[in-house]
């Protein structure tokens, strides 16, 4: 009976103009959202309030205040942690934006479309090796011995796999390893969004008198901020949550690199060496604001959420 | 710019190529001969099976493993972020906007941070060593609800979705017939991202499956490197697993991930909204 009474609102209608369309939706959104919420509170919510929880008791699941977070503060690991990080962060997030954006262009722009599709393939196939696999891979690349830039490591005056693994390394090689890894993927989505923006824009520009710079910087480059700031986000998220490759550097180089060179290592040190998962909770939550002040930042400054009713 | 195209191709392509002919050499070979050169294919033969004889086929257990878990994944990923992505973008409905943001902040949040709280969850719920404990986790994918939620709210102009919801569609079919059609580049990234993801993902199944027998490839290849004299002298004494071992493990266990990549690149390439904006 319902559904005779929905339809004659839109079907009967003489004309298109003046007739309010009923509430975009309705009811059928919440058919359309409900599996993705049922997991996004048993994945995301839920684990979320249970970190929050353990950072805030004792393991005798007692209210122990910020205890867990003054004594992880204090830890001699804690701060070396957290800025062996921002020095990775910062030289990441420059590096990925200002490459990926180049490189999208230029492949947009400047490259034959043949050329371009190949080199997109090309700079996304170490994607592939995401993970475990890129760290192995980048353990032989960084081994003077074995690397195809054997000569290039040693005229860094890196003779041996040890000398390469040198702490203060450490930063660039993880970007390394994370550009390597993930730049492609960001490259070809940027080609997409970039693939976007119709023609006629790009020609009416050229009428104009826009070079390709001019056009790059005044047209391409503002219509996919957007998914500039996304990547960014995604991509200090990932950053702070470093973990695989310090790890397996770690064991690789046999304790030369530290098992706490990141935050997450630490965590993970805390919760399964020490046992103390309200120490890891606490660490994590450290993780977890940083990563939302930032988010906030990009949020705010990126229009990335002007999309409500015009 | 031609230079900074060449250079970075070098940079990409170098350490794959590499890669693909450190298995056609001895361990001897590796490091003595030309780094780029080809040793033989009866070698490849003889890497292929000291790997395979690494406990009585493992790597080939690990790779069905992984195909499971990232394949199921995949399949409930779609069902629920689809959707999911299209109302955020198309619809107005109470908690819109919680959702959303609450999507963004999860999405944004180091993983490494729900890991243990996962486990802890899972062991609760008596999931642990149950294909369960993975494949429910890498099955929530927030990145590819926003990834559909930008295409929507960028690409299908609302007056469409007007017009149709005007000429008597019921909400389903606007979807079925009108958003999804549409939505055909973005559901390839999406599936493209989560299968790579989940088929690369290390540190949650590494948690959550105690036994070697249910490990996805990548936490086999972290079991294979501790078992590789050259990084393990100890542990790796004995066995057949050297570099070139090693290089043929990585090779077959991201196999799949570039094979997906081939069959998916159309969409890629063609742009997200080629077929609304230019149609």
């Amino acid at each position: 009976m319902t559904l005779v009474a929905f339809q004659p609102t839109s079907k009967g209608a003489p004309s298109r103009r003046g007739v309010k369309p009923r509430r975009e939706g309705g009811i059928a959104s919440y058919f359309f959202v409900a599996g993705y919420t049922v997991l996004l509170v048993a994945f995301g919510i839920f684990p979320t309030c249970y970190a929050i929880y353990l950072a805030f008791t004792n393991d005798r699941g007692q209210f122990a205040g910020v205890n867990q977070f003054s004594k992880v503060a204090r830890d001699y690991r804690f701060l070396p942690a957290f800025e062996n990080i921002a020095v990775y962060l910062v030289m990441w997030l420059v590096l990925l934006v200002v490459m990926t954006v180049l490189a999208a262009v230029a492949l947009r722009s400047w490259v034959r479309p043949g050329m371009s599709s190949l080199l997109r393939f090309l700079f996304y196939l170490p994607g592939a090796l995401a993970g475990v696999a890129s760290v192995l891979v980048w353990l032989f690349m960084l081994d003077p011995d074995v690397s195809p830039a054997g000569k290039l490591l040693r005229a860094l005056g890196d003779n041996s796999f040890a000398a390469t693994l040198n702490p203060s390394h450490l930063p660039v090689i993880f970007v390394l390893i994370a550009f390597w890894t993930g730049a492609g993927g960001w490259i070809v989505v940027m080609y997409g969004a970039l693939n976007n923006i119709p023609d006629e824009v790009l020609e009416a520009a050229r009428m104009d008198g826009a070079g390709r710079w001019q056009t790059a910087r005044q047209i391409q480059i503002p219509m996919i901020r957007k998914w500039i700031t996304y990547m960014s986000i995604l991509a200090f998220a990932a950053g702070t949550q470093l973990f695989i490759e310090p790890q397996l550097l770690q064991t690789a180089s046999l304790g030369r690199v530290s098992s706490t060179w990141s935050p997450n290592q630490l965590a993970y040190v805390y919760a399964f060496q020490q046992g103390d998962f309200n120490g890891a909770a606490a660490i994590s939550i450290f993780l977890l604001v940083l990563g939302l002040a930032c988010a906030g930042v990009l949020v705010t400054r990126s229009a990335l959420f002007k999309l409500e009713d015009q | 710019m031609g230079l900074v195209m060449a250079a970075l191709a070098l940079f990409f392509v170098l350490p794959v190529i590499w890669l693909l002919l450190a298995p056609s050499k001895t361990a001897d070979q590796v490091v003595h001969n030309w780094p780029l050169s080809f040793g033989s294919f009866s070698q490849i033969g003889h890497a292929w099976s000291h790997l395979m004889s690494f406990q009585n086929h493992a790597m080939l257990k690990w790779l069905r493993n992984s195909a499971i878990y990232s394949g199921g994944s995949l399949i409930l990923t779609l069902i629920t972020s689809v959707p999911a992505g299209y109302a955020l973008a198309l619809t107005r409905f109470r908690g819109r906007t919680t959702l959303l943001v609450v999507t963004l902040i999860t999405m944004i949040m180091p993983s490494a941070t729900l890991v243990l709280p996962i486990f802890l969850e899972i062991n609760q719920f008596h999931l642990i060593g149950t294909i369960w404990s993975v494949i429910l986790p890498f099955s929530f994918y927030p990145f590819g609800v926003y990834l559909v939620y930008i295409y929507f709210a960028t690409s299908l102009p609302r007056d469409i979705i007007a017009a149709a919801r005007v000429d008597g569609c019921s909400e389903w079919q606007v979807f079925a017939h009108i958003a999804l059609p549409l939505a055909r580049p973005v559901i390839a990234l999406v599936a493209f991202f989560s299968f790579v993801g989940n088929w690369n993902n290390f540190f949650l199944p590494y948690l959550v499956l105690p036994n070697s027998d249910q490990f996805p490839v990548q936490v086999g290849l972290n079991q294979l490197l501790s078992s590789t004299p050259s990084f393990n002298p100890v542990a790796g004494a004995g066995l057949n697993i050297t570099i070139p071992e090693l290089a043929l493990a990585i090779i077959v266990a991201i196999l799949p991930v570039l094979v997906l990549f081939l069959f998916s690149q159309r969409a890629l390439v063609s742009g997200m909204l080629a077929g609304s904006t230019k149609g």
